[in-house]
């Protein structure tokens, strides 16, 4: 293969890495490391890098979209994010400390069971009454959305913030000590534990994982791990598929994107189970 | 804090808030864009340099291995810029992709005051601050 050949292969990979996570609040690692450490022979920590980049450029193109149509919930946004920062920080003084073999069987099982309870409302818009909160009355976190699969303001109450930010934290430790699930924790505690509705959910996930994504890339940059020649095409991919996925999500019934989603999840959910049980 | 003396009325409120979600999204688009047009342009530019990338597969090989090289300091990309290497204006690109996040949370810092909001001007600081703490902590290790 030719460096010219590289550069289309993964820039093509990488525009669909850009529509999934922009869909689905993901980064987009779960495409564009397979793709470069198998069918491109990209060293691992090359692919990571990039993964780091991608990150970045699927939150940043698909979040200017979906903060102005309303998607995205800013203030739960800035809220959880207090949780995942402390917690990836957490997650960087721990690491060594505990074997991560356990964490991969523990949260391969916690996103298997994400999964079922996912796919079992897949039909639900919002939820019709949810428990008061009144850590979310006082930050003001309900909100409302324009839902052009639907055709109608959809409005919505957000509940357990105490609970989503214990949980954020939590993703914030263990993606900072996996690598792994910058969204797919994080997407299912704003959909199964506070209640947002799916779209708001996978929006406001994308709209966070650009900040926590942000604050390790700087580490990856001064390793050397961000290889200029292979982050250039994901990023100039990532973000064209992530403002693609942007015009997309609007249109697509939430029905469908708790579907992919969970087909997404539990692939995430078998691969660290499998990488717990061979752990050497 | 005494909150009847600066709350606004919900009209201006509701406006404010719409004001600051334009912002935020403008910021991110032109954010995004620079960094785009960076990468690209030094993408092009690493091309022209190198006529061996359309035919060579060795190129390839030397370009992703362990042992390529590449600027990964502040100083290094600079030099590399004075040069007009390819890979340098990538990589100014994406730093430029890597800050927007960053300055985007600085912003709403100045945003929520905007909207008059104390608790969550209070909460921004704080994510700002565990940033930088991160990046302190990255540069450490």
């Amino acid at each position: 293969m030719t460096p010219v050949a590289f550069t289309l292969w993964s820039f093509g990979a990488s525009i669909v890495a850009g529509v999934v996570g922009s869909l689905l609040g993901l980064g987009g690692g779960i495409i564009v490391i397979p793709v470069l450490t198998l069918l491109l022979g990209v060293p691992i920590h090359y692919a990571i890098g990039a993964s780091i980049v991608c990150i970045i450029a699927t939150s940043s193109g698909a979040a200017a979209g979906y903060v102005r149509e309303r998607m995205t919930n800013l203030r739960v946004a800035m809220l959880l994010e207090i949780g995942t920062t402390s917690g990836a920080i957490s997650g960087a003084v721990i690491a060594g400390v505990i074997s991560p073999r356990w964490l991969f069987i523990i949260f391969g099982l916690v996103l298997g069971y994400s999964a079922l309870a996912m796919f079992r409302k897949r039909h639900e818009i919002t939820a019709e009454v949810v428990p008061p909160d009144r850590m979310s009355d006082r930050f003001k976190l309900h909100g409302s959305y324009y839902d052009e699969a639907i055709g109608r303001e959809i409005s919505y109450r957000v509940t357990r913030a105490p609970l989503g930010l214990v949980l954020m934290y939590i993703a914030g430790v263990v993606s900072g000590l996996l690598g792994i699930g910058s969204g797919s924790l994080k997407v299912p505690a704003m959909d199964l534990g506070m209640r947002l509705p799916i779209k708001v959910s996978t929006a406001t996930s994308n709209f966070m994982i650009g900040v926590t994504g942000a604050a390790s890339a700087g580490v990856y940059f001064s390793r050397g791990e961000i290889n200029p020649f292979i982050a250039a095409p994901v990023a100039a991919g990532v973000l064209l598929g992530a403002w693609a996925g942007s015009h997309l999500l609007g249109r697509l019934q939430g029905k469908w994107i708790r579907l992919l989603f969970v087909v997404v999840l539990l692939w995430v959910s078998a691969q660290m189970l499998w990488k717990g049980t061979f752990w050497r | 804090m005494n909150d009847h003396e600066i709350s606004l009325s919900p009209t201006e409120q509701a406006h404010r808030v719409r004001q600051v979600e334009l912002l935020i999204s403008r910021l991110l688009r032109i954010g995004v864009l620079t960094s785009l047009c960076i990468i690209v342009l030094g993408m092009m530019l690493s091309f022209r340099h190198h006529s061996g990338y359309r035919e060579s597969a060795d190129e390839l090989k030397h370009l992703v291995s362990n042992d390529a090289e590449f600027p990964h300091t502040l100083p290094q990309v600079w030099d590399g810029l004075m040069q007009l290497q390819g890979r340098a204006v990538v990589m100014v690109g994406l730093l430029a992709l890597i800050a927007t996040p960053v300055l985007r949370v600085a912003v709403s810092i100045f945003a929520f005051i905007y909207e008059r909001d104390p608790k969550f001007v209070v909460i921004t600081s704080l994510v700002l601050l565990l940033l930088l703490l991160s990046f302190f902590l990255g540069s450490v290790e």
